[in-house]
Parts: C-alpha cells; structure tokens; sequence
C-alpha cells in the first residue's frame, strides 16, 4: 500500500524531548484526580508528581485504582475531576499530541495474535506515522532488544506469556517515548522473566525515560522506583523512597521456628537484645523486628545456640505489601474486585 | 485526513493479513460458497420451479448476495477480538486516526467479498450459469453487490461490537441474517411461499436487491429495483454506521 500518503516525517514521532513542555516541568503531575464507574469511586482525589528521568512506582492491591490512573494518563479515560499534564500536556485537551510522546504496556498485553512479532511492530510503526522501511528497521532493532529475534516471524499467538509482555513493551516503546506507563509489567510472570523484564526497565531509566509504573508488589517496587507511592481505595495514603517507607514499617522480620514450643521464654529472652520491641510468640513461632540484615541470621543462630533451644527453621522475611498495608490503614490488603480486572 | 487514508489502508491490510495466516478464514471465503452453489445447483435445482429462467441463472445471483451479505462476518469477529483482547487500548495511545480502526475493518470486507466474487462466479460459469448482459450491466451489478456488502459490513461492526465473544457475533449473526436470506427471492419464487412469507419477502430487502441483480445480468424485468437496492443499501448504512461508531467509542472508553 501506499506510503506517500503519510505527511509526517517519520523521524518526528521519534525526537526524544519535550518540545512543548516549559523546561523545568516535571514529566508528569497530577492534582486532584478523580474518576467514578457508577457509585465506586476509582480515583478520589489523586495527586502525583513525577520528575523527568525518574521511576515512580504505584503501589496498591487489586482494585485499587492503579489502572484507572494509568488510563487517565494515557488518554484512554478521561477524569471527572482534576488535572493531569505528562510532558507539560494536558491529558483531556492535548491528547492527541500527548500520545506522540508516551508509550504503554497495559495490564494485559495488546498484541495482534494473528501478525507476527514483527508484523505487530510494523503495524505500530506506521500507524506512528513511519514509512514501512523504517518501521521495519526500528521494529527489528526491538526484537532483537528484547530477545525474539528467533520468534520474529512466528504468529504471535505461539508466544509464551513473557514474549507476548516484552512483544507488547517493544510496541510501546516503537516511538522511544520519553514517557513510559507500564501496568503490573511482571504479574503472572515466571521469576526469570521477571527479572529479565526488571533489568529492561532500569536499562531504559539509564537511558532518560521516565517511567510510571503499577504493582502489587513490594520488592517489585523497591528495586525499581526513585519514589513510590502506596494507593488504596482511590487515594494515595502514603509516598517516598522504599527507604523511607520501610522506616515507617520498622524493617523486616525476623521468625524462629522452634522445636519444641514449650522453650518460647528461653528463646524470647535470648533473641531480645537484637531487637527495641519484646519479641512474640505465636504457635511455636517467634517473630521480631531487626534493622540489619547482615549478619542477623548468623547473630541469631549464635544466640539460640547458646541458650541450647533447638531450632526447626529460621529466616528473615521481607516487609510485604500486607505490612505496608497494615502498618499504614491498620486493613490488610483486600483483593477487591478481581473480576472487574479485564477493563 | 490523508492521516485517516494512510491508517485505514494500515489497518485494512492488517485484516486482510489474517487471510494468509489462518487458513480457516480462507476456506470460510472460497470453499464454502462453492459447496453452497453445487448443492443448491444440483440437489435442490431439479426440484424448485423457476418460470422463464434456468435453476442455476436463477440461483446465481441470489446466492452470491447472500455470500456477499455474509462478508462482513469477518468485522464482528476481528471487532470483537479487538475489543475483547484489548487491542484498542494499543491503537488508542496511538496519534493515529480513531475512524481508521473501523474504516479499515470494512475497507478489508470489500476486499474478501470481492475475492469470493470472483471464485463464485467463476464456479457459475463452469457449471453452467450464462449472462444476459452487456459489459455495463454486469460491471453495474459488482458495483451494486459490492455498496450492498458495505452496508452490511456495518451491520455487522455493530454485531461485533455489541456481543460478549466472537462466538457469540457467529451464532447471532447466523441467526439474524440467514433467514432474511431465505425468506426472499434468493432461492425460490416469491409467488410459491404461503402468504404471510410471501408478504415479508416481498418487502425484504434482499429480494429488492437480489431481484435488481437478476434485472442486471438476466435482463429480468427490472422495475424499481435496482434503484431500490440502492436507496436500501445507502438507508442500511446510514442506520447502522453511526450506530457502529457510537458503540465503538463506548466500548472503547471502558
Ligand atoms: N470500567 C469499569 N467499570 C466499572 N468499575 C470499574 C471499571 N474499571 C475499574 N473499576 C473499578 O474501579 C476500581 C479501581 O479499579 P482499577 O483501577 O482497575 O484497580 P487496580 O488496577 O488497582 O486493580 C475497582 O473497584 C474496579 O472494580
Ligand atoms: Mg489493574
């Protein structure tokens, strides 16, 4: 098919900058988001702000309004209340040149089952307004980025879950977006995958892009953003850096399995040094908050082994998104609303 | 709006791409109507009286709009995964024209349906179906069945995008459109139905428009009906299109 039809010089979807953004606004900056479906409220007055070149993680479970955000900020809702710029556009008036300059890996990877991996970057290429050759060009630099060089020219439909993730990033990252979104990037991924996709991630933030992403997890967020902000029913209840945040938790936990339940007091009273508060028992098991976590473990076996309790298991268990939750709402983490996840 | 042009053109040889990768597709628009024409033609032919015409001329034109009329299957079914797997979420991030996504879609339905107008034209003509028209009338009746299979492409964008699962926009769409299809001209006189058939059928748009293509390439009496068929075609169309793309910009806003 043609390609004289195209007006817009290929390169121009590809200018890696803010053209229009006054230089000392941040990438993106939220106030006051609202957005309702019906009577539940998914958004309820957010605000965010999110400097150029950094990485701001949403924390949240299930339902709490990471997607609805996302959606806003990618021109796919619009809000029924508030504001939202990205690269000093505005989200509702300036969609149509916004979408120039962001990229998105959605929830649930929007990928062409019947084109190839290739065929999907072409497709996205020209639809950017590229001439075939040069999308061509850029979608084979992406396969071979991402590793499905091999798969390039299978229908996508034959892809495992990870290549279908990293096909559906390679597409939102055709126009080297400066902006990038990218909702819950590892949920139901295997472990390697995740850490390949990990690793994609901050190889992009090294390169300048700003990210915005979602995710129920913890240590997900911890490795990957500058700043993270925890949602919950709408609203952001807390923000920093997972420093910070972990402070406001009290670091992590340490739990001893004992042998036999009846040595609790002895094990209590020897392990309590190591830590500011009394250490708990529960059904055999006792648990308390340690800050270090060098040398914790080997501190721990030494004290218990001198006060002759016998130990069935041991190990420090990191801070998860139920402690955050518990720490911050005094709620754990509900799993709200799954079924209503395929918007 | 050359930005429209390029994206549609995009998007519809995106559809048409599907062709080459699932066969299924392909047999559904070659081998199918042939097996359609050769079972009518030759089981039901000896049976079906056909005043003033051979069973095969009189069957030709009725098949093939029916054929045609099925064409925009492909557009509740693509639509449909569209929508339902989230591929519109992708083209909507995009600065590309929104009306591509549907335009593309339809634009690739003249396509197929043209294809499946040779293949079964081709067939008639090995087994026996024969013109009785000149050049212009035969080109006039492509063009004809060519409006009427877009109309109906529009028909089915509202299917596609209404339903739940492309299962569902087959067996509805199969069960909307195939007796429309049967309860007109297309495959027996309208004289031998008993009479409330007999009433629908004659104000089916389907018999309109298959009695204007009889009027074009068997020089049938035409009456009305070429012009008919068109005004029905352009009235289809501007029922369903903006129905198509209302629906279309609330699925797309979930
Ligand atoms: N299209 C929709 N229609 C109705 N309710 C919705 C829709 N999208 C999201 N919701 C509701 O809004 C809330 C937030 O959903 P969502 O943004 O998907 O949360 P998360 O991505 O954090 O799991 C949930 O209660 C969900 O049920
Ligand atoms: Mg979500």
């Amino acid at each position: 098919m043609t390609t004289t039809l195209v007006p817009n010089d290929p390169q121009e979807a590809a200018v890696h900058d803010f053209t229009d953004a006054p230089t000392d606004e941040p990438a993106i900056s939220v106030r006051g988001l609202v957005k309702s479906f019906g009577e539940v409220r998914a958004l309820d007055g957010v605000d965010l702000e999110v400097p150029r070149g950094a990485v701001l993680a949403l924390l949240g479970p299930n339902g709490a309004g990471k997607t609805t955000a996302v959606r806003v900020l990618t021109t796919l809702l619009e809000p029924d209340a508030g504001t939202a710029r990205v690269v000093g556009l505005d989200v509702v008036r300036d969609a149509r040149a916004l979408r120039e300059r962001i990229g998105l890996a959605g929830q649930y990877a929007a990928v062409d089952e019947n084109l190839t991996g290739l065929g999907n970057l072409i497709m996205v290429g020209r639809l950017y307004g590229m001439r075939r050759a040069a999308a061509r060009e850029r979608g084979l630099e992406l396969l071979a980025d991402f590793e499905l060089m091999d798969a390039a020219k299978r229908p996508a439909k034959t892809y495992s879950g990870g290549m279908r993730r990293r096909l559906d990033l390679a597409a939102a990252l055709v126009a080297r977006p400066p902006v990038l979104f990218l909702d819950e990037p590892t949920t139901g991924l295997d472990p390697r995958s995740r850490l390949a996709l990990w690793e994609t991630i901050e190889t992009l933030k090294a390169d300048g892009t700003t990210v915005l992403l979602t995710t129920q997890y913890l240590d997900e967020a911890d490795r990957l953003a500058d700043t993270i902000a925890v949602v919950d029913r709408g609203s952001v209840i807390a923000r920093g850096t997972s420093d910070e945040l972990k402070d406001r938790l009290g670091g992590e936990r340490l739990e001893v399995r004992l042998a036999d339940a009846t040595a609790a007091p002895i094990a209590e009273r020897a392990l309590a040094p190591m830590s500011e508060e009394p250490p708990t028992t529960q059904d055999g098991t006792v648990s308390l908050t340690v800050r270090g976590r060098d040398g914790t473990i080997v501190e721990a076996v030494r004290r218990l082994d001198e006060a002759g309790v016998g130990v069935l298991d041991l190990g420090l268990r990191r801070p998860t998104l139920d402690d955050v939750f518990l720490s911050l709402t005094g709620h754990v983490a509900e799993a709200a609303d799954d079924e209503e996840e395929t918007a | 709006m050359s930005r429209l042009v390029s994206d549609t053109l995009v998007l519809s040889e995106r559809n048409l791409s599907r062709l080459r990768t699932a066969p299924d597709l392909l047999i559904a628009f070659t081998v199918q109507p042939v097996m359609f024409v050769l079972l009518f033609a030759f089981v039901f032919g000896g049976a079906i009286q056909t005043p003033g015409y051979d069973y095969i001329d009189f069957l030709i034109p009725g098949i093939i709009v029916q054929n045609i009329a099925f064409g925009g299957f492909v557009t509740a079914l693509g639509l449909n995964e569209d929508v339902t797997k989230g591929l519109i979420d992708r083209f909507r991030t995009l600065p590309m024209a929104r009306a591509a996504v549907l335009a593309g879609r339809t634009l690739a339905d003249v396509v197929t349906n043209l294809l499946s107008l040779l293949i079964l034209l081709a067939t008639a003509l090995i087994i026996g179906f024969s013109f009785d028209a000149g050049a212009g009338e035969i080109v006039a009746g492509i063009g004809l069945l060519m409006l009427f299979g877009y109309a109906f492409s529009w028909v089915f964008a509202l299917l596609g995008l209404m339903v739940s699962s492309p299962e569902s926009a087959n067996s509805l769409g199969f069960l909307a459109v195939f007796p429309l299809t049967f309860i007109s001209s297309a495959f027996v006189p309208v004289e031998s139905m008993p009479g409330g058939l007999a009433w629908f059928a004659e104000i089916n748009p389907f018999t309109i428009v298959v009695d204007a293509m009889r009027a074009l390439w068997l020089d049938a009496p035409a009456g009305n009906a070429v012009w008919g068929a068109v005004v029905w075609s352009l009235v289809i169309m501007a029922i369903f299109a903006p129905l198509a793309v209302r629906r279309y910009r609330l699925a797309a806003a979930r």
